[in-house]
């Protein structure tokens, strides 16, 4: 019988396999950051160990990182420790780090792909849940907890036991203003954050052979939001292409042998899934979230739903509490609820092709009085090529705020956070209560859908801007 | 780690589902460099309310959390783990857990221990009726043992697989498992392809 792509690289990295024990897979990239690393190298101290493999091994800074005056020391003491911690550690265990103030300094997850060092093929982890971003490379890309840092430190490889995988099918032709965003918010909202549990996923079918690189990856990224373990795309030319004469894609024969090789990673036709999705990418519409999971969202044209309407007990009670943190009513428009902020950054969707989607929108137009907008490139390099090609004129032109990369707003561990009640639309992957802040609330959207929300201070589409009249629309108490 | 044989305490019933990580541990907590500290951020913001169940005396000094389904979504933050166990929990018991949070906490010695709903629902009940009420996690039978408001025995099995059950009931280390094989893996380095990625070029 055929294999799944998953399994294909799950087989390819077996260094142990024993009856009764987990695989022990070993793995090809460890990213690092400051947040998750501290009590792993801690760790490796107190029992005299090495870092195995530090060529296999980069480090960023990015989770607590400032987005204005970065020259200036940090002033959260707390942050600046972590930060000081993360140097000091790779220092002495002489792993690469791009500090805040370096060119490749940036969110890990935007990091390792512009570098080149995701490959197809190979086996990611980093000690962050959205290193499923990496998947869209068809690499086995996996977040984990401090110990398992500190055992890939060790030992550059993680017992680990074989999830089941399920293949997700998204075919058909969707409507223009459908972004990867909505496609796999859509995915969430239809399989629950628990449906991808104990799985792999891989998205596949013509929706998503058409998306770009950086689309693949704001879908990969989001996996983890559905409670799967990794989500996964099968390399094709757009991979083959994005990747060719980045700073460590192969070069040469190398090349020519890693693309032999990249070109068998694809499920075999006889291969089977432990389950299946088909979605139907006509059907879709931008999306938008109104409660505190990812999973709590619906059409941009729809209502807030009315928790009475769940059969389940479990999920009428979230509901119910959803609305009641978010400060929404059964039955609103989801179109009139009033924003404050609007974020666009983060792993999901901080790369070039989104800051250009935002920017589009925002060309020519202002952000709406009273709402506040940040802008906040993923990587120090997103943000020159913003800059090379005027977008962050464009942006400040429109009133928004145009910040040094990192992490920010996404959840709030450096100065970016909204304040008790305030509301967002963001580009981000968790609307969790209070992680954009203490009391903050966060509807999840899409670039273009900020963009527009930013210039009528209203969840909207950029459909909604042609001729739209925003002054006579009453938001119905949103806040 | 901390070795789990059998626990046998006090449990607080928590009637919600899909609580993430961010409510667990909020990321200002994460911060910190130590493995130990985060028992004020547990629930951080819902002990803000006095009427939140971790904040009614008759439930203070409980070491195990029976919790609704899918516990710990989200961030694959370590902290979630080690603020429960700060705070002085030994186990916590859903029908649902996320991968990443259940991994995370079995190799803290935190016993994540996954029962049917309406086990779950019969647990919140003797908690609710007396919080006084035992509640027995007997890994060595893989067992959930109590007594019904009624007097009855509940008696629940629950499934965990062999190796986490045997490293957890000697508290072994996965780092010195894994350097037992350390020829298996340096076999394994001897044969990857040349075209692999690397951070540092020699």
């Amino acid at each position: 019988m055929g294999r799944t792509l998953a399994e294909k690289v799950w087989d390819d990295h077996v260094v142990r396999r024993a009856e009764g024990e987990p695989d022990l897979l070993f793995i090809d990239l460890h990213l690092l950051h400051e947040v998750t690393s501290p009590q792993a190298f801690d760790g490796l101290r107190k029992n005299g160990r090495r870092v195995r493999r530090t060529d296999l091994t980069l480090a960023t800074e990015d989770h607590n990182t400032p987005t204005l005056d970065i020259d200036k020391p940090i002033a959260d003491p707390v942050s600046r420790v972590q930060l000081e911690t993360l140097r000091k550690n790779c220092a002495d265990f002489g792993v690469r780090l791009h500090p805040l103030g370096d060119v490749e300094q940036g969110v890990v997850h935007v990091v390792g792909p512009q570098l080149g060092l995701t490959q197809p093929g190979t086996t990611v982890v980093c000690g962050d849940s959205h290193t499923s971003t990496h998947g869209a490379f068809g690499a086995l890309a996996f977040g984990i907890g401090t110990s398992q840092v500190e055992h890939v430190l060790a030992t550059q490889t993680l017992p680990m036991s074989r999830p089941r995988t399920m293949a997700i099918t998204i075919e058909g032709e969707p409507a223009d203003d459908v972004t990867a965003k909505d496609l796999i918010l859509a995915v969430i909202a239809k399989i629950g954050t628990g449906g991808g549990q104990g799985y792999i996923l891989e998205y596949r079918g013509s929706a998503i052979e058409k998306l770009s690189m950086e689309a693949r990856m704001t879908i990969c990224n989001m996996s983890i939001e559905a409670g799967a373990r990794a989500g996964m795309i099968a390399p094709d030319e757009t991979t083959f292409a994005y990747l060719q004469g980045r700073d460590h894609a192969p070069t040469g024969a190398d090349w020519d042998a890693a693309v032999a090789y990249w070109k068998t990673l694809r499920t075999d036709d006889d291969a089977v899934f432990d389950a299946e999705v088909f979605i139907d990418a006509a059907e879709l519409a931008p999306f938008v979230t109104w409660g505190t999971n990812p999973g709590q969202g619906a059409p941009l044209s729809a209502r807030v739903p009315d928790p009475a309407s769940y059969e389940d007990a479990s999920e009428r009670y979230a509901a119910e509490k959803a609305l009641e943190y978010m400060g929404l009513t059964a039955g609103q428009a989801l179109r009139d609820i009033t924003v404050d902020t609007v974020f666009v950054g983060s792993c999901t969707n901080g790369r070039i092709e989104d800051l250009r989607s935002a920017a589009g929108i925002l060309d020519g137009r202002k952000v709406a009085d009273g709402v506040r907008m940040l802008v906040v490139p993923g990587s120090v390099r997103v943000a020159l090529q913003a800059v090379e090609e005027g977008l962050d004129k464009v942006f400040t032109a429109a009133g928004a705020e145009w910040r040094h990369a990192g992490c920010s707003m996404c959840l709030g561990m450096n100065p970016d956070q909204l304040a008790p009640g305030e509301r967002s639309a963001s580009t981000s992957n968790r609307n969790f209560e209070g992680r954009q802040g203490k009391g903050g609330r966060t509807h999840l959207v899409s670039p273009q859908v900020a963009a527009a929300t930013a210039v009528l201070g209203h969840l909207a589409s950029p459909a909604d801007l042609s001729g739209a009249d925003a002054g006579a629309r009453t938001p119905a108490g949103a806040r | 780690m901390e070795a789990f044989t059998t626990h046998t305490g006090r449990a607080v019933p928590l009637r919600r589902s899909n609580v993430d990580t961010d409510q667990i541990i909020p990321a200002h907590w994460l911060k910190k460099v130590t493995r130990d500290g985060f028992e004020d951020g547990l629930f951080e913001a819902w002990r803000k309310d006095s009427s939140f169940v971790l904040n009614q005396p008759a439930y203070q000094g409980a070491t195990v959390l029976v919790a609704g389904p899918d516990f710990g979504t989200g961030s694959s933050r370590e902290h979630a783990v080690w603020a429960l166990q700060n705070f002085g929990f030994k186990a916590v018991i859903s029908s649902r857990f996320a991968d990443i949070f259940r991994g995370n906490s079995l190799k803290n010695g935190l016993l994540t221990v996954v029962l049917e709903q309406p086990v779950v629902d019969a647990l919140w009940e003797i908690a609710e009726s007396d919080p006084t009420a035992e509640i027995t996690v007997d890994l060595e039978r893989r067992q959930v043992r109590a007594t019904t408001p009624d007097g009855a025995a509940l008696t629940a099995d629950f499934e965990l697989d062999e190796n986490s059950r045997w490293r957890l009931l000697n508290g072994l280390d996965d780092i010195s498992l894994t350097l037992q094989n350390e020829a298996d893996i340096a076999s394994y380095e001897a044969t990857r392809p040349a075209f692999k990625p690397r951070t540092i070029t020699a």
